[in-house]
């Protein structure tokens, strides 16, 4: 039941995605996921929140996940929000016990078919200067620019601070 | 490769070991000097005390290095503290969590202050560029600017929790995003070591 719940606020979030189409369950994640559907070969964003800041804390990660069912090849090259002076793509790797982040200066290719996951640890939009702190249970909206399918605006809920996944994504 | 081979390796290889432990004994007269958290550092600390080899003394401790600019690892580890600190209830009285700056020209020690006050147990500590680095050297800990595009910068940094015993010698580290239940043990470990 909270399963389903949780299923169907994820799909309202995409649902209020203009360019949402389908969110496929494209990895290694359960059946909870957010699966609203519409018309087919389209760039949808599922899944997406970012994680309530500390006391002082100006900045935080937005993570999401991105299913490419155009048949073209994609590229993230671009975000920008209300919420922040300052948003950019960068990922984050771990190399002997160091954690590296790098600006994502050539952009994020989202290949044709594929489904490419914003998640802690790894690629994330990079929310800096905010204007506010971010408070659990409020939701902020990113805009994405992709090369071809152009600007994309979806919200991103802001879950607790040290949140992994959306609620039921790893149910 | 044959067992005998493979144990004669063995052998010869302790063997070995135990020579550049020999040597590395008697070249060191004191085993302490220059080991992880050994150091003339000292840095300001939230609580109003000053951080320095001997703030690792006469408890367990854990050493964190992060910065408020950290969208991902410093949140989520702290996080993780508060997990720990909460499976181990009251086994994790006198234990002691530290949390160091790497970026001293963001981080005030103000607001490092405001920073941690939502995890309870874990004291901040920072200071000036040169004082910090001095207690990343003490530590051997790794950080580094990184610039962006927009003229700011983020850091690079370890991202390990660094586990001292009562006498401040380092005993081992926990990974980032190590399991709970092993970084429970790891710490369990730690509180019993020495304890009473």
């Amino acid at each position: 039941m909270s399963n389903l719940l949780r299923a169907g606020m994820a799909a309202a979030l995409v649902l209020s995605s203009p360019l949402c189409a389908r969110a496929h369950e494209g990895h290694d994640h359960g059946a909870a996921a957010a699966t609203a559907t519409a018309p087919a070969e389209a760039l949808s964003v599922a899944r997406g929140f970012t994680r309530a800041t500390r006391p002082g804390a100006p900045v935080a990660g937005g993570f999401m996940v991105i299913t490419n069912a155009t048949g073209r090849d994609d590229r993230l090259v671009g975000a920008r929000s209300p919420a922040a002076g300052v948003t950019q793509l960068h990922e984050m790797a771990m190399a002997e016990g160091v954690m590296r982040m790098r600006e994502l200066a050539q952009g994020l290719p989202i290949p044709a078919g594929a489904t490419v996951a914003l998640r802690p640890g790894g690629y994330h939009v990079m929310f800096m200067d905010l204007k506010a702190p971010l408070v659990e249970g409020a939701r902020i909206e990113v805009t994405l620019t992709f090369e071809r399918a152009g600007e994309v605006t979806v919200p991103l809920a802001v879950l607790a601070p040290d949140a992994e996944d959306f609620p039921g994504a790893g149910e | 490769m044959g067992r005998g081979a493979f144990e004669r390796i063995l052998v010869a290889a302790a063997a070995l070991a135990a020579v550049a432990a020999a040597v590395l004994f008697l070249r060191a007269p004191d085993p302490e000097a220059g080991a992880p958290g050994r150091g003339g550092y000292a840095l300001t600390a939230t609580d109003g005390s000053t951080f320095t080899e001997a703030s690792l003394e006469g408890h367990p401790s854990a050493v964190f290095f992060g910065f408020t600019h950290c969208p991902d690892i410093c949140p989520t580890t702290l996080g993780e503290i508060g997990t720990w600190r909460e499976e181990l209830g009251a086994e994790a009285r006198d234990l002691r969590f530290w949390f160091v700056t790497v970026d001293p020209e963001r981080d005030s020690v103000d607001g490092l202050r405001d920073y941690l006050s939502w995890s309870p147990g874990v004291t901040g500590a920072g200071g000036t560029r040169a004082e910090v680095d001095e207690a990343l050297a003490a530590f051997r800990v790794y950080a580094r600017k990184v610039p962006l595009s927009d003229g700011g910068y983020t850091m690079d940094h370890s991202s390990f929790v660094m586990l001292f015993d009562r006498d401040g010698r380092f005993v081992r580290n926990i990974g980032y995003r190590e399991e709970t239940g092993s970084a429970v043990a790891k710490l369990r470990a730690l509180i019993g070591a020495g304890a009473g």
